[in-house]
């Protein structure tokens, strides 16, 4: 037996990202993608928001990903996200965005993660958009003292924070422009 | 972070399409390159800000990427398994009513971490056009033929060492209006998921030797050829089957995982002798 490698000094270079491209729409979307939880049953909130390019028009051939932790903070790793059983909450979801550039998704409120603040991961991808893009899309604070990926984020750490409104939680996602949301870079990424 | 140049004048332009030369593309491709060499550092992932590829304009974002130490559910990846695939969705060649147009072929390979590691039993998802370069799609409005008996959509869960397998027809190339006279190589669609939710991918795939790589600004926005030449797929003779299906090799490989590896995440290759001797 060999083993091919021992850690980080056999680091291999990442396969580069490319477009989605406009024709995503029937291959990764599927039956249920946004509703982690059926609408209506308790604790069911909408998580929505608009994908804006640099112009301020809706994006309409975005694909947004959520990936949570369940209300009591756990990790949850269960299959079943793409065959939903009406029942396993499994904490990713997928939505397309609409001609409008909307997109919502039937959650639950992520509870907190190892006594972090709770937060949905979010990965964006659109055509024109030649590499995926993370952030975080934090609960309101409500009081809670920022973190430090808040902190360092400084003024524009407001893209990062939902807002409540009359359906929800409301997260937009600007690609570029003056409200251009905060993007991630993890350490180990490439570049 | 740079702003990319457009080339304007009305003379760059087609009369008919309003749509710029493939020549002023070409002469902006050379532009990044050049830039590229004089920099001097390597760049492993395609620039978002890219111009040659007129969608990315407004839609690239304009400060540069936050660094984030990943954490909470960034350290996990959603799981996938038989409940969400069935085996049959690998299979292309099989979701219509009879045998679609085209070359057949078998696209395998392995998807693995940063560090080496098989990604096991994760969600392999693909995408493509049919033999004539057209996809199911309404806005797809390419005057090639819709080939009934293939959609060309397929999924699959990696194995124990990580590699995914799918049987298809070779997609064809197809024009889009990015500029006058533009076709994109033959490619296929992957989206792909690793441990982390930090090493998600999407990217495509695409073919051996094909003439429109040097004009396509799509391929083209990855600026290091080394990094470029990553997705293209090996043609592969052993796995080419009598009569039946030509073969493809690629293999994709996520970032490193930001968790510590357990002991059984390594990548263990046992010599022919050692499967024998099982």
């Amino acid at each position: 037996m060999t083993l091919t490698t021992t850690g980080a000094a056999a680091a291999l270079p990442p396969t580069p990202g490319q477009t989605v491209g406009p024709f995503f729409h029937y291959a990764l979307p599927y039956d249920g993608d946004r509703q982690l939880v059926a609408p209506g049953i308790p604790g069911a909130l909408l998580l929505h928001g608009t994908v804006t390019d640099g112009s301020g028009l809706p994006v309409r051939d975005a694909l947004v990903e959520i990936w949570q932790a369940d209300p009591a903070g756990h990790v949850v790793q269960r299959h079943g996200s793409l065959r939903r059983d009406g029942h396993a909450f499994t904490g990713f979801g997928r939505c397309s965005t609409d001609r409008t550039g909307r997109y919502a998704f039937t959650t639950l409120r992520p509870g907190s993660v190892e006594g972090g603040l709770p937060f949905f991961a979010v990965a964006v991808f659109a055509r024109g958009l030649m590499h995926r893009l993370f952030t975080r899309a934090y609960l309101p604070l409500d009081g809670a003292e920022p973190d430090a990926l808040l902190r360092s984020a400084g003024d524009r750490s407001g893209t990062l924070l939902c807002v409540d409104d009359e359906d929800g939680l409301r997260f937009d996602i600007a690609l570029q422009g003056e409200r251009e949301t905060v993007f991630l870079a993890h350490p180990r990424a490439g570049r | 972070m740079s702003s990319s140049r457009v080339i304007q004048g009305a003379a760059t332009r087609h009369p008919s399409t309003g749509l710029v030369h493939q020549h002023v593309i070409d002469e902006e491709i050379a532009e990044h390159r050049r830039a590229y060499e004089a920099a001097g550092a390597d760049e492993l992932q395609p620039r978002r800000d890219y111009a040659p590829y007129r969608s990315s304009l407004l839609r690239h974002p304009t400060k540069d990427l936050h660094h984030a130490d990943p954490e909470g559910v960034e350290l996990w990846a959603p799981c996938f398994g038989e409940r969400d695939v069935d085996p049959l969705e690998s299979d292309l060649t099989i979701q219509g009513g009879g045998e679609p147009i085209g070359e057949r072929m078998v696209v395998t390979g392995r998807v693995l971490d940063g560090d080496g590691r098989p990604v096991r039993h994760q969600l392999a998802e693909v995408w493509q056009a049919n033999a004539g370069g057209r996809y199911v799609h309404k806005r797809d409005q390419h005057p090639a033929p819709l080939d009934p008996n293939f959609t060309g959509v397929g999924r699959c869960i990696t194995d124990d060492q990580g590699r995914y397998r799918f049987t298809t027809i070779k997609p064809g190339p197809y024009p889009w209006r990015n500029h006058h006279n533009a076709w994109r190589p033959a490619h296929i669609h992957f989206s792909l998921f690793g441990t982390d939710f930090t090493q998600r991918l999407v990217t495509q795939m695409y073919f051996p030797g094909d003439p429109l790589f040097a004009l396509d600004p799509i391929y083209q926005s990855i600026v290091d050829p080394r990094a470029r030449e990553r997705l293209v797929a090996t043609y592969d003779h052993d796995l080419t089957q009598h009569e039946w299906a030509t073969g493809y090799r690629w293999d994709v490989v996520l970032t490193g995982s930001h968790r510590t590896p357990l002991e059984g995440d390594l990548d263990v290759e046992r010599s022919e002798d050692e499967e024998a001797g099982r």
